[in-house]
């Protein structure tokens, strides 16, 4: 895959790969993210990887960006390090009820049962593409085909946090309450977010999901725990599961 | 040692230099809008310019300490009583228990900052006090100050005394400027037929309402994109110029969404983001575009000339009224009457100030 550098302004860069969504060119680029983390170059303040590009900011009274470009490139053809296998990670999912209001219509809009629905949702393995929009957002890749919805034309208020929602081919966990265009089919009692833990975040992009369902029961034991402060979910170590 | 906020304007936060390093896990860096501004603002109280202070739109608000403290207020043009008497913005003034500071409207300008000497000492969230109003972390329960807030402030490193800068028209100078707003195209200028990108420099922009601390929407010219308006969502900075299907560019500013899908025609020069963002509604923008070398070195620049201004402030005399003092003040700006000249100094405490 041939990378471009594209100009972001003059305090950053953007590596690029290709124009589409693709696992294999996300996997390169957060590998590229963890090589250029390791190498901490001078005047690097921060590495956002996305589905297909890296951005790079950086202070130019420490590096000039054309000097970062090179290094950029460099660590792209020739990284030290081989890119890690994401951790995997089973999130407890209660389908349906008040939060995934969306699950009936979105059954019936695909002549499924929720039931059928829930099956397909939580027989899926999600690969988390990228952390962006609101802190500790992930979008989930590997949404079964079948499943794929367009967004609602006008998004809703005070989604609150643990949503479980479609966005066409994406699926997502509300990360923080508010405002969102997504069909949600369930709700977790993760929070994936949470500045208050000594871990705020849970997720980092490369990492593996799936959902577990369960019951409403369930569900109200968890939260409680979870408001406690416990992470309630911990990954499978990376590489040990399904490969 | 606080300060009590009495009164607050509809968009006053608390903001220190931002949250930086977690952009990959969400969080953009919230912070000021006008970094230059604000470490005016804390270097004339004597702190660090990247101290925690208030940010304000529009109307600042009135304020009580506990403590006797140097305050200081940037930004622009700006009313500032302390208990009734007005002082100048752009340089620091005295404020004792009791006193009640009322910060009115910024003129000119759209944000504003009042620093407090020892800064604003709230716990830091994800290691920052700046305030991100949207995502509603950081300063005070995540969002706006109102009436009734106590804000704790940190210690004093010396008392010293009150400042203003020996060049006051280089530093209000600071980031300002008559010429075009600078920008470096791309990263998706490619999206758009070359007679569009054409007219970001050919046609004038208008400022519109659509503005908070995340973005600012232009008004007054369409650039439509041939490639369309949905790009694989990637990486956001602030100065990002992301352009929706209306064809209205929206300019990323400090509290964006940290990845957008919507192409990114160009990105304002980062020495000229906080002019752009200080445009009141319904101003007039014109763009020019420049490299990424110019647009470097236009920061370089930027940056050794605050350093400059920071470094160059002077005592202001504090007691009897001296006329060298009086000639070198910017007698225009700020004071409104002769009277109030000479109620500066001369405080209900005999003037021997501290």
């Amino acid at each position: 895959m041939t990378p471009t550098v594209l100009p972001c302004g003059d305090c950053a860069l953007v590596l690029q790969i290709g124009e589409t969504v693709d696992a294999e060119a996300n996997a390169r680029i957060i590998a590229l993210a963890a090589e250029m983390e390791a190498r901490a170059l001078p005047g690097v303040r921060e590495i956002v990887p996305t589905y297909r590009s890296l951005l790079v900011r950086y202070e130019p009274e420490e590096v000039r960006g054309a000097e970062l470009e090179r290094q950029l490139l460099a660590a792209y053809e020739h990284p030290a390090r081989a890119g890690a296998e994401g951790r995997l990670w089973t999130v407890p999912c209660l389908y349906g009820g008040a939060v995934g209001q969306d699950l009936e219509e979105l059954a019936a809009m695909k002549g499924l049962s929720p039931d059928e629905v829930a099956a397909l949702h939580s027989g899926a393995e999600y690969r988390i593409y990228m952390i962006g929009f609101a802190p500790g957002f992930a979008y989930l890749g590997g949404l079964p085909e079948i499943l794929h919805t367009p967004r609602l034309p006008k998004p809703r208020q005070n989604i609150p946090a643990g949503a479980v929602g479609i966005g066409g081919q994406q699926g997502n966990i509300n990360s923080v309450a508010g405002p969102s265009g997504w069909r949600f089919v369930g709700w977790t009692p993760v929070r994936t977010f949470d500045p208050g833990r000594a871990e705020p975040f849970l997720f980092r992009a490369g990492d593996r999901l799936r959902f577990r369902p369960i019951g409403a029961d369930e569900a109200a034991a968890l939260s409680a725990r979870a408001e406690a402060g416990e992470l309630l979910i911990s990954p499978e170590p990376a590489g040990e599961a399904s490969r | 040692m606080s300060v009590e906020v009495l009164s607050a304007g509809p968009m006053l936060s608390v903001q220190d230099a931002g949250r930086f390093g977690l952009r990959h896990l969400g969080v953009s860096s919230a912070g000021p809008i006008d970094m230059a501004a604000m470490a005016l603002a804390n270097a004339l109280c004597g702190n660090e310019p990247d101290t925690a202070a208030l940010e304000f739109a529009g109307l600042g608000g009135s304020f009580k300490a506990t403590r006797p403290l140097r305050f200081a207020v940037t930004g622009g043009l700006c009313d500032i009583r302390v208990d009734g008497r007005t002082v100048p913005p752009g340089e620091s003034h005295r404020l004792r228990p009791g006193e009640t500071l009322a910060v009115g409207v910024v003129r000119g300008a759209v944000w504003g900052y009042v620093a407090f000497s020892g800064g604003i000492a709230i716990a830091p969230v994800l290691g920052s006090r700046s305030t991100h109003l949207r995502s509603g972390l950081g300063g005070v329960e995540g969002r706006a100050l109102r009436a009734g807030d106590v804000l704790p402030l940190g210690e004093e490193a010396a008392e010293g005394p009150c400042l203003r800068p020996a060049n006051p028209a280089r530093a209000a100078a600071i980031g300002r400027g008559d010429g075009p707003i600078r920008l470096i195209l791309g990263p998706q200028d490619d999206y758009f037929a070359p007679e569009i990108v054409a007219r970001l420099t050919r046609e004038p922009f208008t400022v519109t309402p659509q503005r908070d601390r995340m973005a600012m929407v232009l008004g007054g010219v369409e650039l439509p994109a041939a490639r369309g308006h949905d790009i694989v969502s990637d990486g956001t900075v602030p100065g990002s110029i992301q352009v929706p299907g209306s064809g209205l560019p929206l300019v990323l500013l400090a509290e964006s969404q940290t990845t957008g899908g919507y192409p990114k025609i160009a990105t304002v020069a980062s020495a000229d983001l906080a002019r752009l963002a200080q445009t009141p509604v319904g101003g007039e923008v014109r763009f020019s575009v420049v490299g990424r070398e110019e647009g470097e070195e236009i920061w370089l620049a930027h940056r050794r000339n605050l350093r400059a201004v920071l470094g160059d402030l002077v005592a202001k005399p504090e007691g009897a009224l001296r006329s060298d003092y009086l000639l070198s003040c910017d007698l225009v700006g700020g004071f409104f009457c002769p009277e109030e000249i000479v109620q500066v100094p001369l405080s209900q405490d005999g003037g021997i100030a501290g």
